[in-house]
């Protein structure tokens, strides 16, 4: 957890005061230039990972995986799976680590909890996930409602109409009380990550603005995407959260994490990602505490690659589980 | 949960060499065959080893004699060939250049120790580009604007440097073949094996013999490439000093020229820009290619109120920068191209420091045998300073700060160079502006070391005269149609 150096941000306390002082400062932070971040992003993509590193690379990525899933039809067998298969992601190979969380929706959290324990931790989805479009009060008891129900983590999502409407000062406020709404009847909190859509923001200057936003209100991961809105998480898009990340912890002192969620399918692509956690945050970032992976059929491909490294042979889809 | 033990250490991810086929020797290529020198020869060797890779033939003055002459011969078929057939032969040479684009990336980076992800992704490409773009041309000059019936010049002499020793052949050969010229080409002395490869795609492509020649040598072949009274023009790209003496030796001859020379582009970030992107910009315009560019901005012009943050920000990017073995797929700067060139980057950071200028480069650990040089940066420099005025072709940037827009344009423009310049700002009209006045023949905005066939390269003042590349490149091959490059 964040070692928080209240010193650090209290010293923003007045840009939080007000709309006014707060859309000052998020609107002087300095601009993204679109080409040139898709270049970097691009540039980085070309790395090469190989042999060690890239086994390295593959036990970290599986580490760091939230295994997903938020749909309609989930039922209590299905989570169950999941948790499952979170657990034991190869369940023929005992060196094979867990993933970090399984997450899903805030009503099935006891049934992930009762297989995981304490071994995985349990996200739950809040502020009526995914559109975000409720009165505060629904949102807020959704969130109580995962916390009481066990919930290690909480993934809320903004009010895209009201940062987009330029009501940012409403943003940060929603987060703050979410936060609020994390803690536990013993003073503990729910670990707390914010949710962008960045599908819907759509600009890299305002996914920069979101960033700062999140973090000034006291979030402990930015977020990307709920997975139900395209384009989901992407390189550029996790560069320009990854800088703002280090830039705030450079400010403050304060470490945040950085999750990107839907769309991370391949290895290959979530090497990628760690390369570029690796050279733009740095390696302060390369833990499950600090970086996370919201994917589902990502952690079967990093299974494959995982069981090619040390045989030497691709295996079949059918030698990996589906849960 | 407990932080990783381990740093993220990326293994070694070497290219594989045995694409390439290096031979013991080789000769010149005259009249459509590999001949051998009537002079004496040369080793050429991998920068980053020091390892010989193969004894190259020293054109004489006979040589060159019989390149011209060959040259000549062919000019007769080639400049009344049609355009379109013409072009056949420039879009199977691109193909050609495309199917064994790794082969020739590889070999690119064994002998001139830049990084195999910058021959592979940057080099290579382009020069496919610029013959495919030129072979679209050779059926269409009637349209280029340069007036009515288009004519060649004849025998082209063309002299190339050691930098993008490919890419400066394209700009060269391409452009020239397609206006139905035919050319001698002299690779520079350090890095001739790509041309050489580039002659065997000749043979493959079956272009008629003559059309291009390839004559390796040093200064004095060179020379006597210049001085050949049969050769209509000369196009060269390097030093300013030999552009000079280029300029000198073909005074009254009647000879046209082309000449690409040296540059100190200034890079000036502006205190709106988007600072990350910047940054990026500043490392590839100054550590892309080793700094042996000569358009690199080798000058950081940095509005002072955000000078402090910008410098932080670079040298934190700077430390991420991986020097090594140039074939790894992983490394960002190569090798420095040979003991002189690095001599001379020793010598000028010397300087600087001793002018008084502050040194700083990330601590790098660089290779035991080969040329290297870390990538450096100067801070508290001044106009005065011989590191902010002369060229100094490799990783080494000097930085100073303004206080205004006219204070940047200024200092921009007090060099004797004007090759290129870059703008970082996030204030549209404030871009055109600058573009209106820094005296350099191309202005970057939020970008740098951008190249493409379609878009003209030149200088201004010393960075010498003509342009090469789109349909202005043309103007450089033609007969004189009372058009001047600036017209277009």
């Amino acid at each position: 957890m964040p070692t928080t150096a209240p010193t650090g941000l209290a010293a923003y306390s007045e840009v939080t005061a007000s709309e006014a002082s707060l859309k000052r400062f998020l609107h002087g932070l300095p601009g993204v230039d679109q080409v040139g971040a898709e270049a970097r992003a691009a540039g980085l993509g070309t790395r090469s990972i190989k042999t060690s590193a890239k086994a390295w690379a593959l036990d970290l990525a599986i580490r760091m995986v939230d295994l997903t899933t938020l749909e309609g039809q989930d039922t209590p067998g299905k989570v169950r799976a999941l948790a499952g298969k979170a657990l034991h992601p190869d369940p023929s190979d005992p060196t094979c680590p867990s993933v970090a969380a399984v997450c899903v929706y805030g009503d099935l959290v006891g049934e992930v909890k009762e297989i995981v324990g304490s071994q995985v931790n349990v996200a739950a989805v809040a502020t009526a996930f995914p559109s975000g479009r409720a009165s505060m009060d629904i949102k807020l008891a959704d969130t109580r409602d995962a916390v009481a129900n066990g919930a290690d983590e909480i993934d809320m999502v903004i009010d895209r109409g009201a940062f987009l409407a330029g009501r940012y000062l409403q943003v940060f406020e929603e987060i703050v009380a979410t936060r609020e709404a994390c803690v536990r009847p013993d003073g503990s909190h729910a670990h707390l990550k914010v949710i962008f859509e960045t599908g819907e923001l759509q600009t890299y200057d305002n996914v920069r603005r979101a960033s700062w936003l999140a973090m000034l209100a006291g979030t402990d991961f930015i977020k990307t995407s709920t997975g139900k809105v395209q384009p989901a998480a992407t390189l550029p898009v996790t560069l320009v959260m990854l800088e703002a990340v280090r830039d705030f912890r450079e400010a403050t002192g304060v470490q945040i994490g950085v999750k990107p969620a839907g769309g991370i399918r391949t290895a290959k692509d979530a090497i990628k990602y760690l390369v570029m956690v690796n050279e733009i945050a740095g390696d302060d970032w390369l833990d499950p505490d600090w970086f996370r992976f919201g994917a589902s059929t990502l952690l079967n491909d990093l299974l494959m690659q995982r069981t090619k490294m040390t045989t030497g042979r691709y295996s079949g889809p059918d030698y990996f589980t589906l849960d | 949960m407990a932080k990783n033990s381990t740093p993220f250490e990326y293994a070694p991810a070497p290219e594989s060499r045995s694409v390439v086929d290096i031979k013991a020797s080789y000769g010149l290529f005259i009249d459509g065959d590999f001949v051998d020198g009537r002079g004496s020869s040369f080793k050429t060797v991998n920068p980053a080893t020091e390892e010989t890779l193969a004894e190259i033939a020293e054109a004489s003055e006979a040589d060159i004699d019989l390149a011209v002459r060959a040259a000549r011969k062919a000019f007769r078929g080639w400049s009344r060939m049609p355009g379109k057939e013409r072009a056949k032969y420039l879009f199977r040479i691109a193909r050609i250049i495309q199917e064994r684009g790794r082969e020739l990336a590889v070999l690119e980076s064994i002998d001139n120790g830049k990084p195999i992800k910058e021959s592979r992704d940057v080099d290579v490409p382009i020069v496919a580009a610029h013959f495919f773009y030129y072979a679209g041309w050779a059926d269409k000059l009637e349209y280029a604007g340069l007036g009515p019936n288009p004519q060649p010049l004849g025998v082209a002499g063309q002299i190339i440097p050691w930098n993008f020793p490919l890419l400066m052949l394209a700009w060269k050969i391409a452009p020239a073949l397609a206006c139905g010229n035919t050319v001698v080409l002299k690779p520079a002395e350090t890095t001739p094996l790509t041309a050489l490869l580039f002659a065997e795609i000749c043979q493959q492509a079956d272009l008629p013999p003559g059309v291009v020649n390839i004559v390796t040598g040093a200064g004095s072949t060179g020379q006597a490439l210049v001085a050949h009274p049969d050769v209509d023009k000369v196009a060269f790209t390097g030093s300013t000093d030999v552009g000079k003496a280029i300029a000198r030796a073909i005074a009254g001859t009647g000879k046209l020229a082309t000449l690409e020379l040296g540059g100190k582009a200034a890079n000036i970030v502006f205190d709106d820009a988007a600072l990350d992107q910047a940054v990026e910009g500043i490392v590839g315009g100054i550590f892309f290619n080793q700094g042996h560019v000569c358009c690199a901005g080798s000058r950081l012009l940095v509005q002072e109120s955000v000078a402090e943050e910008v410098l932080h920000r670079l040298k934190r990017r700077m430390a991420t920068l991986r020097v090594g073995d140039p074939l790894d797929k992983n490394t960002d700067i190569g090798a420095i191209n040979s003991a002189e060139q690095l001599a001379k980057i020793r010598e000028l950071s010397a300087i600087g420091e001793a002018e008084g200028a502050e040194r700083w480069a990330p601590a790098c650990d660089l290779p035991s045998s080969g040329f290297w040089f870390p990538p450096t940066v100067f801070t508290g420099v001044t106009q005065a300073h011989r590191i902010a005025r002369e060229e100094v072709f490799g990783p080494v940037l000097s930085v100073l700060t303004f206080r205004t827009p006219s204070e940047a344009i200024e200092k921009a423009n007090n060099t004797p160079y004007g090759l290129s310049a870059g703008v970082w700002t996030e204030k549209g009209s404030r871009i055109l502006h600058m573009a209106n006045e820094l005296r350099a023949g191309v202005v970057w905005a939020n970008t740098f070391n951008k190249f493409d066939p379609t878009s003209p390269f030149g200088g201004y003042k010393e960075s010498g005269y003509g342009r090469e590349g789109g349909r202005q490149g043309l103007a450089a091959y033609l007969k004189s149609t009372g058009l001047k490059g600036g017209d277009l």
